[in-house]
């Protein structure tokens, strides 16, 4: 039986994990390899990092990073930011990347996802859509949730999967950071709307809000960041917990 | 050495990093003479069938994997090319394992993305594995059960996760990508 996937989320910056990180037997917290190594020891089912730098320097130190990871890790990662075409998508998935994560660009320019599909394979594309709840329903914004954009998210994701998306990377603005679990009817809605997998992210606090996410919705996985990073709830307690709720996780 | 073949089939660096990992020297190459001196070659693989078989015929690779005599394994694309036939692009494939290609059947999530089990698994890359473990997968296409099936994965239907035939294996999942289970399937392998 296909497994529910549970995804820690790393922010990095100039190849480094941003947020501080409570992570036991680490030598150094900021080091993202160090990190995602300790998470796939822990049992995470995936990777995903989120560059939140702009400039060419910090660009090459990413696929410095992102080498580094794919010899450390025998798990599968994501890697997301300011991904704008198939050049930089190729520099990160001939760095080690299995699969990348855009956003923006594709609102920008949304035959760029097919571009990538094309080039790379359905697998390799992750659409990351950042949606905040309106009077008029959720709508998506780019750029890090700073500017709004005039589409519903229940539209884009699928426009997205019939452009070639392999995957969709749903976080709700509302609930991001606020730790009282996801946004049940946003992830339902659109997880029951396309065929390809949606990974729920934005709101996860305690255990209960896994077993929510995968009993309420159909999402193939749940992304959390803060409450991993800080030791809060740990992979292990995460997976046993739903283990223990029959629901199937590795 | 172990020859990983160079087409144009994304991320075989992947395997390259899963057999350092191992401590296994390898070489990603499509010159023929080294595939066929190499002690065991893996031919891997994501993509499409089409293009990448069109590939491999460009450079005569095609023919050359059929002869060889080693120990071959195909992973994801490169189990899929070793085939008969893949619905997808309707590409003729190698012909090594008598299983046709299909598309799954939009019944379920497409493509069929994450961790799963076997319903069943034998023969000497399992050697150690219990059905129960989980390996990677990602993929829209699969491979029909057929009398080289050596391992099965239900996912909206029975499908050959693994096959064999004489010294030719190919998997469904990514062993390089499939944690400490995927590592002991590739030291199988490595051990044959």
């Amino acid at each position: 039986m296909l497994k529910k996937r549970i995804i820690p989320c790393l922010d990095i910056r100039d190849g480094r994990t941003v947020k501080g990180v409570q992570f036991i037997n680490l030598r150094d917290a900021g080091d993202a390899v160090e990190l995602a190594r300790a998470y796939a020891q822990q049992g995470a089912d995936e990777l995903v990092f989120l560059d939140i730098t702009a400039t060419v320097e910090q660009r090459s130190a990413l696929i410095h990073l992102v080498e580094k990871v794919a010899a450390a890790i025998h798990i599968p990662f994501t890697v997301g930011g300011g991904i704008n075409s198939v050049a930089d998508a190729s520099a990160l998935i001939q760095a080690g990347a299995d699969k990348v994560s855009i956003n923006s660009a594709a609102l920008k320019n949304p035959p760029l996802i097919r571009e990538l599909a094309n080039t790379f394979g359905s697998q390799c594309i992750v659409l990351a859509i950042d949606a905040r709840r309106e009077t008029d329903g959720w709508r998506v914004y780019v750029h890090g949730g700073r500017t709004p954009t005039s589409r519903s998210a229940l539209d884009w994701a699928k426009e997205a999967e019939q452009l070639g998306a392999g995957e969709i990377l749903l976080t709700s603005m509302n609930h991001d950071g606020a730790k009282t679990g996801f946004a049940l009817d946003l992830i339902r809605e659109i997880a029951a709307a396309v065929q390809i997998p949606v990974i729920a992210s934005g709101g996860a606090g305690q255990l209960v809000h896994f077993e929510e996410i995968f009993t309420h919705t159909q999402a193939s996985a749940a992304l959390a960041a803060g409450i991993f990073h800080f030791g809060e709830i740990s992979i292990p307690e995460v997976k046993q917990f739903l283990k223990n709720r029959q629901i199937p996780v590795r | 050495m172990i020859a990983i073949v160079k087409y144009n089939a994304g991320n075989i660096r992947s395997v390259e990093n899963a057999l350092q990992r191992l401590g296994q020297d390898c070489l990603i190459t499509d010159i023929p003479e080294q595939i066929l001196r190499a002690d065991k070659v893996i031919f891997p693989g994501v993509g499409e069938a089409g293009s990448a078989m069109a590939h491999l015929r460009e450079r005569g690779l095609d023919q050359l994997i059929c002869t060889l005599a080693q120990p071959v394994l195909g992973i994801c694309l490169g189990l899929q090319l070793l085939c008969r036939h893949s619905e997808e692009s309707n590409t003729p494939c190698l012909g090594i394992f008598d299983a046709q290609v299909r598309r799954f059947p939009p019944l379920d999530k497409v493509p069929h993305v994450g961790w799963d089990n076997f319903s069943h698994c034998s023969g000497p890359l399992f050697m150690g594995v219990h059905p129960s473990e989980d390996v990677y997968y990602v993929h829209s296409y699969y491979a029909d059960l057929c009398p080289h099936t050596v391992a099965v994965c239900d996912y909206i239907l029975p499908f050959s996760a693994a096959l064999q035939r004489d010294n030719f294996f190919g998997v469904q999942f990514h062993p390089e990508k499939s944690a400490d289970t995927g590592e002991k399937i590739l030291q199988n392998f490595l051990a044959l």
